[in-house]
């Protein structure tokens, strides 16, 4: 019984299509409620890209109303125009890419440190990192802003990304993970002579390859979309992230409703495009780092 | 080293080179182990520990915004923050904010991954559908629901044919942030539910299916109990991130308080002192009380999770 399932699973998995199960009552029931709620999620995106191609004066008619009069991309080719989104954009990508390659590294490398060596001091360590699950910049900004005052770092790249760059979450996640790979697999790699950093690197990393897509994921969508950070330490708009950018600069012109939806929109849309690419992959993911079982 | 090396002379039995071995492996151990956690924890050092340490010393002291002419004032700031009705009113917006977004998140995040994960067609829409406000910056989301919730010209009065003026009403306001979060952050949690769903071995439905259970039994005995840790960490993360809740608000506000302060949250509260006041040795100080209440809820969590356990067991 659960074979065939399993089997009928794999052949839909790599011919792409499926012999289709037969619709049930059950299962029409199931879609339509799934479609109304979706509709209703998606309600305030459509409104946002209605609102977007509209003109400014028709998008604060009263009454309002759903579909534009006149569509027009007016707003989408003013804000590429006048405002500094195109920068913003090179910025939200700068400081993504950034801080995701350097979490996943330091975090692989210390989430395998705590789970699998031994050292002096190790227990306190991890004590510590824990400790820092509970520090954001919500909790201590003004303290962490003064730091990195201190360090020169207010108003360039480097303040922007590093203090984003030790998320203890991210340690713990892959420490967790870590220590569920079996020992057996490493022991034989000693025994054949193979050193910590040659079996970290050839054995354990490819077999974490879904948790670290995780958690490179889940880093780049937090990094993308951070705003508190970057709004407490840079003032300057040529050096803003997309959301900040939006929130702050376009705001402050007092707001222009449908450049403002245009922005917020081109603001998600990459992080929509690569979900889309990878969703099974962030699934597939949580599962595996152990997060969802915990 | 020595003393080691003379015993092992002096009496060079087995177990004790053994131990001698144990040693030379763990010392080498720490040598790879420490290079391992080492980059991390330098970034860790500088922009955690660090930080909190620094702002625990400032919190003893009137320090300004460039950190200069600060004097030690001892326990000053705390005594003023007891006291500081908006320290108390801006925690109690946050909890506020909290108990109200934590259930609602929790439970709808769990009606929407059962959906999800029981439609058997085009998989991929119902999860992108659910989770794609998530993908928005939270800015992006603020503004968007900023725009819904507009008295004249929004679409939630217009759909729902009222006049609530939602964003200045102080009755209404924090709500207003709340709809908004839930429809924004919901899909975080759907999917750790979705991929726990996933992870539940599917011999025991149809164990259950043979012995006669329906559809209902099948839930109480089978999917509520195994989802039970996730639910744990779903309510944990968000509480922490619900207390910490700061953007949506101060977005939704146009960067003011809200009506009658009615959405400062204490977030909020903490950087209007360190970066509008300049009072960076008082910021200092409400954000280690801040500190002190997150830590003891994860404190707390992180007990009531080992007690839970070893009942279990």
């Amino acid at each position: 019984m659960s074979t065939a399932a399993q089997i009928r699973v794999k052949t839909r998995k790599t011919t792409g299509k499926a012999p289709r199960k037969p619709w049930t009552a059950s299962q029409i029931v199931l879609t339509l409620l799934g479609a109304a709620v979706s509709a209703v999620f998606l309600a305030p995106l459509a409104w946002a890209l209605f609102t977007s191609l509209k003109s400014e004066t028709e998008a604060v008619e009263v009454p309002t109303h759903w579909l534009p009069k006149d569509w027009t991309t007016q707003a989408w080719s003013a804000i590429f125009e006048t405002g500094n989104i195109t920068n913003w954009f090179v910025n939200s990508l700068v400081v993504s890419v950034c801080v995701t390659a350097v979490v996943l590294s330091v975090s692989a490398l210390a989430g395998y440190g705590f789970a699998r060596t031994e050292f002096r001091g190790k227990n306190a360590l991890l004590g510590l990192v824990m400790t820092g699950l509970m520090v954001s910049p919500a909790v201590l900004g003004v303290p962490l802003f003064t730091t990195v005052q201190q360090m020169g770092m207010v108003d360039t790249y480097w303040g922007m990304i590093l203090p984003q760059c030790a998320p203890a979450a991210m340690v713990y996640i892959l420490y967790k993970f870590f220590q569920g790979i079996p020992r057996e697999l490493e022991e034989a790699a000693f025994i054949d002579g193979a050193g910590r950093w040659r079996v970290f690197f050839t054995i354990v990393l490819p077999l974490s390859r879904p948790s670290l897509a995780a958690v490179g994921i889940f880093t780049f969508i937090a990094s993308w979309n951070n705003f508190l950070w970057p709004y407490m330490v840079t003032n300057n708009p040529d050096l803003m992230t997309m959301p900040n950018g939006i929130a702050t600069v376009m705001n402050s012109y007092g707001i222009q409703w449908a450049q403002l939806m245009a922005g917020g929109l081109m603001a998600g849309l990459p992080l929509i495009i690569v979900f889309v690419f990878f969703q099974r992959q962030i699934v597939t993911g949580i599962a595996h780092t152990g997060l969802a079982g915990q | 080293m020595t003393a080691t090396s003379a015993q092992t002379v002096i009496a060079p039995t087995r177990a004790r080179t053994a131990a001698a071995g144990a040693t030379v492996r763990r010392r080498q151990g720490f040598q790879h182990g420490a290079w391992f956690v080492a980059p991390f924890l330098v970034l860790f050092a500088l922009f955690v520990i660090w930080p909190l340490l620094r702002g625990l010393y400032l919190s003893f002291t009137d320090a300004n915004i460039s950190g200069d002419a600060t004097s030690f004032i001892g326990l000053d700031n705390y005594r003023e923050a007891l006291d500081d009705p908006l320290v108390w009113e801006s925690l109690g917006h946050s909890a506020y904010f909290t108990l109200l977004v934590v259930p609602c998140i929790t439970v709808l995040a769990f009606l929407l991954a059962m959906l999800a994960h029981h439609i058997e067609r085009v998989t991929w829409l119902w999860r992108l559908c659910f989770f794609a406000p998530f993908l928005l910056p939270s800015t992006v989301a603020a503004n968007l629901w900023q725009w819904l919730f507009n008295p004249g010209t929004g679409m939630i009065n217009h759909v729902f044919g009222i006049e609530t003026a939602w964003l200045t009403d102080k009755s209404y306001a924090m709500l207003a942030v709340v709809v908004c979060t839930l429809w924004w952050t919901v899909g975080f949690s759907f999917l750790l539910y979705l991929a726990a769903l996933q992870g539940i071995p599917a011999h025991l439905y149809e164990a259950a299916k043979l012995d006669g259970a329906n559809a209902w039994h099948r839930m109480v005995h089978i999917t509520l109990p195994m989802l039970r840790n996730i639910t744990g960490l779903v309510v944990a993360l968000q509480i922490l991130a619900s207390l910490q809740v700061f953007d949506q608000a101060v977005v939704m506000m146009d960067f003011l308080p809200g009506p009658e302060g009615s959405t400062r949250t204490f977030v909020q509260y903490t950087l209007e002192e360190g970066f509008t006041s300049y009072r960076v040795g008082y910021a200092s100080a409400i954000s280690i009380i801040f500190f002190v209440i997150i830590a003891a809820v994860a404190l707390a969590r992180m007990w009531l999770l080992r007690n839970r356990e070893e009942g279990g067991r």
